[in-house]
Formats: structure tokens, C-alpha cells, sequence
């Protein structure tokens, strides 16, 4: 493998085949102009990748809980200005937190919203894969609406998850901090740009990287660079910055792909092509096309 | 008593919060993380005042939660900072997660505790249930009697956690030490600094040429290596109390020891208990002894590791034996109890020892209670069901 991309976060580490995060991983470290210190939630990357007595991070590195990736991160933060005002560690030093969408919208909500709110210099990174992937796919509440989990199974009552997706980049944009931004592991010269702004922030910064998982939402290794650029070429994932409160769409187009061209893609879908859940396949539709107007709306 | 040559004793009154403050304020750890609860808030916010005016350079992290000021005191300590925290009853409760994780990453973090009532119903009194219930989680305990005890154990803490790199608790009794103004002596700034040296981790996060993993994932053919590595820690760590505490003890000019024997040498009839009710049960026992009766206290200062042994050997004398606790633990008897009952068996000892629990949530005891407990140990009345006193 290519030594430098592996020269924070190495190869031989246990991530499934076609799984994004090592992508994600490795693109948003290599921007970094300074050492960094990692904090990880709980989840698919910390067990696939410290499995004792080897670890793929040749970076320091550190996993307490599931939900408390930002207050440890934040302890590192402080004791590095602790120490370094006496000398005793290297002045310039970035810190980064690693988290799912599990241990990020949901049961780390509470951590990572004290720790933008004091104003820590981090950033934080959400590899979002739309549910609990390492405990073996259970809804999260950033699960899209309709997909199919083991906690919102498909049946003779139910389509999937009836809730839709937390908006968690207006709730990170309402603490103030000064950059926010949604990428895709399939658009990698955006998500390096978007990280090297991260990095060059002072005080929190957030990326939300889209990141599939083969496993859960059902599709072929091959395919999640391809899955990943139809969420954006469909609206259902747009590329965006929140840079001092101002939004700014990085990609768009006049003639988004169909929905469907991405749903038909995974699985976790597939219920959504019988004649019974059309109404349900519309909602999504509608869902996506008013979040992305929305979402225009902001940036004017 | 020269003030510049950093050996002169000092006098002050102070309340257990105000004193633990002042010791965290000569300790002046690199980071400490606070999240206000009754009624430990005393001592964070007194340290606040400090760093407001100047007198220390710590990193206060104001923090959303408990259980992220030990979150936060996990990755502090984990950078190689030297790091503290303080707590109460809910506070200590809602950490208890992260309890076990500073532990197994064998994280010398100190923690003051104002020990207090769990809820339901909700009660900000003392008592001891908050601590008794983390009692299995790995750090090291001590408990204090007064504001001189909490002063001195937070100074002891903070060096036993970084020599035995296991995090220690160090606790006194909510409102009845906490909001307790009491006079005691202390040490100079420089005296608790050169008493702690420098903290100097072998591995740390901020170490960056030399990178480590914290917390990696354990699996059937680790996992229980670590626990037994943790728990000879653990067992060593008695030693290195006793060390420290002498090595205090020679500094401050206070007797320090696993435990405080008052007046059990030739004791018939021993009380057994740990915090703030020693004061009035030293003062029972000499009472009684006034009168010619045989009884004695022995209070627990180091619970976790137990020092069992010794405690027994103290006790040896002893034809009876009362074990007074603030905290239940429900289905089964109290913890100390059955620290005790436990050790008295291996060593072939068949001694009566009564359980009995009192002054949960705050509740008042008094004098004659303790007394009681003598007078019942002396006469036998001793059952083998808990005893509640004054319910």
C-alpha cells in the first residue's frame, strides 16, 4: 500500500471490504499540517482498527466510551495548553474525534454540544453510515426515513423507519462555531478541502463525511465509491459548508438524478419498489426534494 | 516557622470543601474538570475564585455533565496532565462508567468527593451510598473525618494515584464535613509541591514521536490479563498508602495509618465506621472509658484496597465487634461488615459483629445512639439482622 496514505492509520486493520471509513480516515488526517491526537467513540473503526495487541493508528490515539469522544477530546485539548505553556509538549498539535452517526446524533449529542459550546480546538469528524453498523444495523436518528433496520423491520405493518433524518448540521451550526461542512468519501478533492479549512479553523470545527456501509445497507463491496457519488447526484446527500453561519452549496445541479436511481442501489431499499409503498417511495422523494430546497434557501 | 523557607504550619478555619480546595489549589493540577452538585460545589467553586485571582494556572474545563468531567479527566490524564475532579452522590453515580475506564487505563486521576444520598427520593444529605456503590470500580478510597482529614487525604490522593498510576477517591461526609467550618493546619505550597515531585507518565497521548493506543479493544485471550494486572495493582497499592501516608505523616506532624485505633488496645467492645461520625463516637468512647468500660473505635480511613489483616489484627482483642455504616446495599449486609465478617472467618475467629446501619440521607445520630451500640455489644443484644438506628 501507499506509504504515505497509510502513514497515520495503516493497512492490515479490519474493516470490511467497501467499507468508506478508512478512505475517510486517511484523506481527512493527510491534510493536516500539524501532528494530530485521535479521539474515537465506540464503534465500527475503534474495534476494527486496536484490536490488542495491534493498532492500525500510527498516530496517538485514544477510545474511552461511546459517548464521550468529544469531553475526552476535550481533556486532551486543555492538558495540551496545560503542558505546553510549561514546555513540556510540542506547541502545535491538532486534535481530531472519529465518531458514527450512533455515537455522534444520538448518544454523544450531549458530549459533542458542551464541547462546541466551550469552544475547544477540535474537529470533529461524523462517518455517517445511517444507523448502528457494529452492533449490527438498529436504527439511529440519523437513519433515513423508510429504510430497512433490525429495530424498524420491514412487515405486513411497517415500512421501515416512519421518522425522519435528525438534522444535525443546523443543530452543530446553532452553537456558533465558525466551520461546519457535509462531504462525501466519493468526492475526495472536495472532502481534502473541506478538512484543510477544518484543520486551519481555530477552535471547533465539524465534517460530516457520508460514509456507506456494505454490510447493512446491502450492496456489492465494488460499489460504494459509485453509491456514494448518487446520494449527492440525487440531492439526498448535498455537498455543503457552514462558514461563519453562511451556507454555501458546493455542488449542484440543474437536473438532479432521480431518487430512486440511489435507493435501488442498497437493500435497505429494496422494500420501496412494491406497488403497496408507493405512497412511501413519493414521501422519500418529497422528503429529499424539500430538504435540498431548504437547504437553497439558506445559502441566499 | 519561616514563611520563606516553605516549612511553616499554618492555622486556618475552613469548611471540608473549602479545605479540599485549598489543598487542590497547592496541588494546582494541570487540568481539573467541574460540574457543580451539592454539595460538592463549594470546592469547585472556591478553586474557580483561585484561578479567577490568579493564584493558580490549572486548566478548568467547565463541563456539560459528570459524566463528562470524568470524561474530559480520562483524556487529560491519558495527555500525561496531572488532573483532578470533585463530585457527589447523582454526580458520582451518573460517572460510573467512566469509573472503570479511568481505572483500567490505570489513569492516576484524584477525585474529592462529598459523599451524599442517592435518589430516589432525592436527598442532598450525606451518607455514604454514593461511594460505596462505586466501591467495585477500580480507584483507591479514602475516607476522611474532618476538614483536617480531607486536606490531607486530597494531598496523599493525588501522589498514591501517580505512584500506583491507579485513580483514588478521596472522600469525606456531605454537609457534616463539607459545610463543616473547622480548624485545621496547613502545609505550604511549597511543601505539597515538593511532596508530590513532578508527574512524569512512562506513556502519554501528547508523547507524540513515540505514539500509544489507549483503550483498544481486548478480546477472550486478553481482556482477563488486564484485569488481573489491574487487580495486583490494586493489591499493591495498600503498601504504597501506608508508604505515603508515613512519608505524610513526617511532613504534617499528623499521624497517618490505614486506619485510626483510638482507644481499642484493650477494648472488649469495638464500633467499626469510617467519616465524619468518629468525631462523636471518639468522644462517646471516652466517656465511657471514664466509667471504666472497656470499648474503643476503630474508623476506616483506606477502604478500597482493604487492609484487611491489619484491621483484624487491631480488632484482635476485641470480644464484640459493632460494624456502623451509611449506605445499604440491598439484598445483603452493608460492605464493611462484610469486609470484616468475611476476614474475621478466614482467620478461624468466631466473634459476634452486629450490623448496623444509621443516618441515611443526613439524618442526626447522636451520643446516646453510639452509646447504645456499646451498652448492646456489652450485654450481647446482638443479632443477626441489620439493625436501622433511629428509624
Amino acid at each position: 500500500m501507499n506509504k504515505d496514505l497509510a502513514k497515520n492509520f495503516a493497512s492490515g486493520h479490519s474493516a470490511c471490504a467497501g467499507c468508506a471509513f478508512p478512505t475517510i480516515v486517511r484523506t481527512i488526517l493527510g491534510e493536516s499540517p500539524d501532528p494530530v491526537v485521535i479521539s474515537n467513540a465506540t464503534g465500527c473503526l475503534e474495534v476494527t482498527s486496536t484490536l490488542y495487541p495491534y493498532t492500525a493508528w500510527k498516530v496517538p490515539f485514544i477510545h474511552s466510551a461511546f459517548e464521550n469522544a468529544s469531553a475526552t477530546i476535550s481533556g486532551v485539548e486543555r492538558a495540551h495548553k496545560a503542558l505546553s505553556k510549561k514546555g513540556k509538549v510540542p506547541k502545535k498539535i491538532k486534535f481530531v474525534v472519529f465518531a458514527g452517526d450512533g455515537g455522534t446524533y444520538d448518544i454523544g449529542l450531549q458530549s459533542l454540544s458542551g464541547a462546541l459550546e466551550r469552544g475547544h480546538d477540535f474537529v470533529y469528524v461524523v462517518y455517517d453510515n445511517g444507523g448502528y453498523m457494529n452492533t449490527g444495523n438498529q436504527r439511529s436518528s440519523a437513519t433515513p426515513y423508510a429504510a430497512n433496520t433490525e429495530t424498524t423491520p420491514v412487515g405486513k405493518e411497517s415500512f421501515g423507519k416512519v421518522e425522519m433524518r435528525k438534522n444535525l448540521m443546523e443543530i452543530v451550526a446553532a452553537h456558533h462555531i465558525k466551520y461546519a461542512a457535509q462531504a462525501n468519501v466519493a468526492y475526495l478533492s472536495d472532502l481534502k478541502k473541506k478538512a484543510r479549512k477544518a484543520f486551519e479553523t481555530e477552535g471547533p470545527a465539524f465534517l460530516s463525511v457520508f460514509s456507506p456501509c456494505t454490510n447493512n445497507w446491502k450492496f456489492p463491496t465494488s460499489q460504494y465509491v459509485a453509491i456514494s457519488k448518487l446520494a449527492t447526484e440525487t440531492n439526498f446527500w448535498p455537498l455543503f459548508e457552514i462558514e461563519d453561519g453562511k451556507y454555501k452549496v458546493n455542488w449542484a445541479t440543474e437536473n438532479p438524478k432521480p431518487v430512486e436511481e440511489f435507493l435501488k442501489t442498497q437493500g435497505r431499499f429494496k422494500h420501496l419498489f412494491s406497488e403497496k409503498n408507493k405512497p412511501v417511495l413519493d414521501e422519500v422523494k418529497k422528503i429529499v426534494k424539500d430538504e435540498w430546497q431548504r437547504l437553497v434557501d439558506k445559502t441566499e | 516557622m519561616n514563611m520563606m523557607d516553605g516549612t511553616h504550619k499554618k492555622r486556618i478555619a475552613l469548611t471540608g470543601g473549602a479545605a479540599a480546595a485549598e489543598a487542590l489549589k497547592q496541588i494546582e493540577p494541570d487540568v481539573m474538570a467541574v460540574y457543580p452538585i451539592t454539595p460538592q460545589t463549594t470546592i469547585i467553586e472556591t478553586f474557580a475564585k483561585f484561578k479567577a485571582d490568579g493564584e493558580v494556572v490549572t486548566e478548568v474545563i467547565e463541563v456539560e455533565s459528570e459524566h463528562s468531567a470524568i470524561s474530559a479527566c480520562v483524556g487529560s490524564s491519558a495527555a500525561g496532565a496531572r488532573t483532578a475532579t470533585a463530585t457527589s452522590s447523582q454526580g458520582l453515580a451518573l460517572m460510573n462508567e467512566i469509573l472503570y475506564i479511568a481505572s483500567g487505563m490505570r489513569l492516576p486521576i484524584l477525585m474529592v468527593v462529598s459523599a451524599r444520598a442517592l435518589s430516589a427520593p432525592i436527598n442532598i444529605h450525606g451518607d455514604h451510598s454514593d461511594v460505596m456503590g462505586a466501591r467495585d470500580t477500580g480507584w483507591i478510597q479514602i475516607f476522611s473525618e474532618n476538614s483536617q482529614e480531607i486536606y490531607d487525604n486530597t494531598i496523599i490522593g493525588m501522589k498514591l494515584a501517580e505512584k500506583t498510576k491507579l485513580p483514588v477517591m478521596a472522600i469525606m461526609d456531605g454537609f457534616n464535613t463539607s459545610h463543616c467550618v473547622e480548624n485545621l493546619e496547613i502545609l505550604s505550597k511549597n511543601q505539597v509541591q515538593k511532596f508530590l515531585g513532578e508527574f512524569s507518565p512512562e506513556k502519554y497521548l501528547l508523547d507524540i514521536e513515540h505514539p500509544v493506543t489507549f483503550g483498544p479493544l481486548a478480546l477472550q485471550n486478553s481482556y482477563f490479563e488486564f484485569k488481573v494486572q489491574q487487580e495486583e495493582a490494586m493489591e499493591k497499592a495498600g503498601r504504597e498508602y501506608l508508604k505515603i501516608a508515613k512519608e505524610f505523616e513526617k511532613l504534617s506532624g499528623r499521624k497517618k495509618d490505614f486506619f485510626e485505633a483510638y482507644r481499642t488496645e484493650d477494648a472488649e467492645e469495638i464500633i467499626v465506621l469510617a467519616g465524619s461520625t468518629a468525631g462523636t463516637a471518639k468522644d462517646v468512647v471516652d466517656r465511657m472509658r471514664q466509667s471504666g468500660k472497656k470499648v474503643g473505635l476503630l474508623k476506616i480511613s483506606l477502604f478500597r484496597p482493604f487492609p484487611l489483616r491489619e484491621i483484624l489484627s487491631a480488632l484482635k482483642n476485641a470480644k464484640n465487634i459493632a460494624v456502623m455504616e451509611r449506605a445499604i446495599s440491598s439484598g445483603t449486609y452493608p460492605p464493611i461488615y462484610n469486609d470484616i465478617v468475611n476476614g474475621l472467618y478466614q482467620a478461624g475467629e468466631t466473634k459476634k459483629v452486629h450490623s448496623l446501619i444509621y443516618s441515611l440521607g443526613g439524618r442526626d445520630i447522636f451520643a446516646k445512639d453510639i452509646e447504645k451500640v456499646f451498652e448492646d455489644l456489652k450485654t450481647e443484644k446482638i443479632s443477626k439482622e441489620i439493625k436501622y438506628i433511629g428509624v
